[in-house]
């Protein structure tokens, strides 16, 4: 029994270690990030959010120059508002195109299709949320930047003489509008399956209120039932728009690559800060001051603050969301 | 209900109500028309993105893509298979008993605020962006560390974005457990190790399963951390777990399609291929948990 309880004790002591090293995680990622970003915000202070320009400097050049006492390839200069501008674009479209059809997708799983589809059509929804992201890249490379090129884009920019930005010319397919739409994809999983999840739990009796007071049933749902899920979706959308911001593999393999450059139209090529992050750190290793590296490092700062930011915010309208319900039955 | 909802329904809905109400009941037939539609939309997209993977992939797969090692262009992916299966089950054993152990401990023993703090980080970890993560692994493991493109360095970055998915769903399936089950226990004398053994841990057991079997899939289809950790090699890995470079299917899929040649792209196809069948699997796996589980309680 006395070895027992040591074995116990032991036991606890290892679990009380292991639910810490999140933490330390954390701490660890965050020092070496900041202590790496440093001499790059020193170098290039807050211009490094408002230049257009990307340029490494002449890593052949021997005669190295001194910024704020930071030391760079000559020529060298970082500016990111393409990357944010890429990143912020396409992360909206994402939004813009999910949500509508996310949010119907699971009215008609709650209130329309019978259960016994519902138990096919869901696991085929959340199969999506699976799905790695380099095979939603293929896809964004084998159909939909075809069909963007030669059909959507073309129709699309008919109505660019109405509405900014959808105007030609459309490209080869890569670039923004692609981008949307795959990232789009990629969280409609996430909205669809939480707003689902909080509307099988809306209590009955006020939509059945509502349609004896003689709204229409799809007015009980809209006007009833999701007002009273709404914090929750909200916090659903926020988390699909944190994971569209952070994505890597399936944005560089679609978005066209643009640097130095922001987009001009729906379907100019870009960059996001995360795909850049993938592209360029290769050839940032070459530079020996090490000054593209510390810029890297602060983008990938700037990108994580974002992402905290917004998950941060998702989770906790999330969990205000479960209980709204839970209350206000 | 709270006020400011009710003022909110009476603002949007009460103007519409005055039109004639063969209008609304027409809108309300066409508004479900489009749900239903935009339903159909994302099971074809689905099957789209099944079809297109399944399409080109089948035709490149043959007993040879088992068998032989990836040279240059063309050849198998024996080696990228094996690589990918080393560094899931290398990250698994370094996560796994962390994340489990961690969820326990949170859902168990800890006070309320050290397990809000540790949910909470975990979250924040979650969130991370995983070539934030691909980043730091190659700084600090693969040159700080100098394990060089590893597997383990690779392994390593898997496990740090696994680790929270773990955690989560390990606390959320203790924390089911009604709390008479553990404090009954204790109330006979077990020691908490005993009374997790024999009582909470069967209970919990689908729910752990299937948080392992997420942070599987995850691993399994992470790209970003692993091209600047794990690097790529022809040859199939072996037992040197630093400075030697490991090949996993999902650079095969991201690279070969860049490259001007047929064979290659097929590869990458049959990359593709193999990876939604693994994913495929797994969904299945877990669904079969969690109906299980459901049963249970």
């Amino acid at each position: 029994m006395r070895s027992a309880r040591i074995r116990s004790r032991i036991f606890k002591v290892a679990a009380g270690v292991s639910a810490v090293s999140p933490l330390f995680v954390l701490l660890f990622l965050a020092i070496v990030l900041i202590n790496d970003a440093w001499p790059a915000f020193r170098f290039q202070g807050f211009s490094f959010y408002s230049g257009i320009t990307w340029n490494m400097g002449n890593m052949y050049a021997n005669n190295t120059i001194i910024h704020n006492g930071v030391q760079g390839s000559p020529g060298a200069t970082f500016g990111i508002l393409p990357f944010i501008v890429g990143t912020l674009a396409s992360s909206l479209i994402a939004i813009i195109i999910a949500v509508p059809i996310s949010l119907l997708s699971a009215f008609a799983l709650v209130y329309k299709v019978p259960p016994s589809l519902v138990k096919w059509i869901s696991p085929i929804v959340e199969l999506l949320a699976g799905i790695p992201s380099v095979v939603y890249g293929l896809w964004g490379i084998l159909v939909l930047a075809p069909a963007i090129a030669n059909l959507i884009g073309p129709w699309l920019s008919h109505l660019g003489h109405f509405i900014p930005y959808l105007a030609g010319p459309v490209g080869s397919g890569f670039g923004l509008l692609t981008s949307g739409i795959v990232l789009a994809v990629m969280i409609i999983p996430i909205i669809t399956a939480t707003s689902r999840d909080l509307l099988m739990q809306v209590p009955h009796l006020p939509i059945e209120g509502a349609r004896a007071l003689g709204m229409t049933s799809f007015e009980s749902v809209r006007h009833v039932a999701m007002p009273l899920a709404r914090r929750g979706i909200i916090g659903a959308v926020i988390l699909g728009w944190g994971r569209a911001l952070g994505e890597t593999m399936a944005v560089l393999m679609v978005s066209g690559n643009a640097m130095n450059y922001l987009p001009a139209n729906l379907y100019s090529p870009i960059s996001t800060m995360a795909s850049t992050i993938a592209s360029l750190l290769d050839s940032a290793m070459t530079d020996y001051t090490m000054l593209s590296i510390h810029a890297l490092a602060l983008i990938a700062v700037t990108l994580l603050l974002i992402s905290m930011i917004t998950n941060l915010f998702a989770r906790l309208l999330v969990q205000v969301g479960r209980r709204d319900i839970g209350t206000e039955v | 209900m709270n006020p400011q909802m009710n003022s909110s329904i009476s603002d949007v809905v009460l103007p519409s109500m005055e039109i004639n109400s063969q209008r609304r009941r027409l809108k309300s037939i066409a508004l479900w028309g489009v749900s239903m539609a935009s339903l159909l939309l994302v099971v074809l997209i689905v099957f789209d993105i099944l079809f297109s993977v399944v399409s080109r992939g089948v035709p490149g797969l043959n007993w040879s893509v088992f068998t032989t090692q990836t040279s240059g262009i063309a050849g198998g992916l024996q080696n990228a298979i094996l690589g990918t299966l080393m560094l899931i089950v290398i990250s698994m054993v370094i996560s796994a008993p962390l994340g489990i152990l961690g969820g326990i401990y949170i859902a168990l023993f800890a006070d309320s605020r050290l397990a809000a703090l540790v949910r909470f980080l975990s979250e924040v970890l979650a969130g991370v962006p995983s070539i934030v993560i691909g980043y730091f692994g190659y700084m600090v493991l693969v040159l700080q560390f100098k394990m060089g493109f590893s597997a383990l360095a690779g392994s390593l970055s898997l496990a740090i974005i696994t680790l929270p998915y773990i955690v989560r769903t390990t606390d959320a399936s203790f924390r089911q457990i009604p709390s008479q089950y553990f404090e009954g226990a204790i109330a006979l004398g077990l020691t908490p190790l005993m009374a997790l053994r024999t009582v909470l841990m069967r209970l919990a057991l689908p729910g752990v399963l299937t948080g392992l079997l997420l942070a599987l899939s995850i691993a399994l289809g992470e790209t970003a951390p692993l091209i600047f950790t794990a690097g790529w090699s022809n040859f199939n890995p072996n037992l040197q777990l630093v400075k030697n470079p490991v090949a996993y299917l999902t650079y095969v899929v991201w690279t070969y399609l860049n490259e001007p040649y047929k064979a290659a792209h097929q590869l990458a196809y049959t990359a593709a291929l193999l990876l939604v069948i693994i994913v495929l699997i797994l969904h299945v796996l877990v669904r079969m948990l969690q109906r299980s589980s459901t049963k249970q309680a």
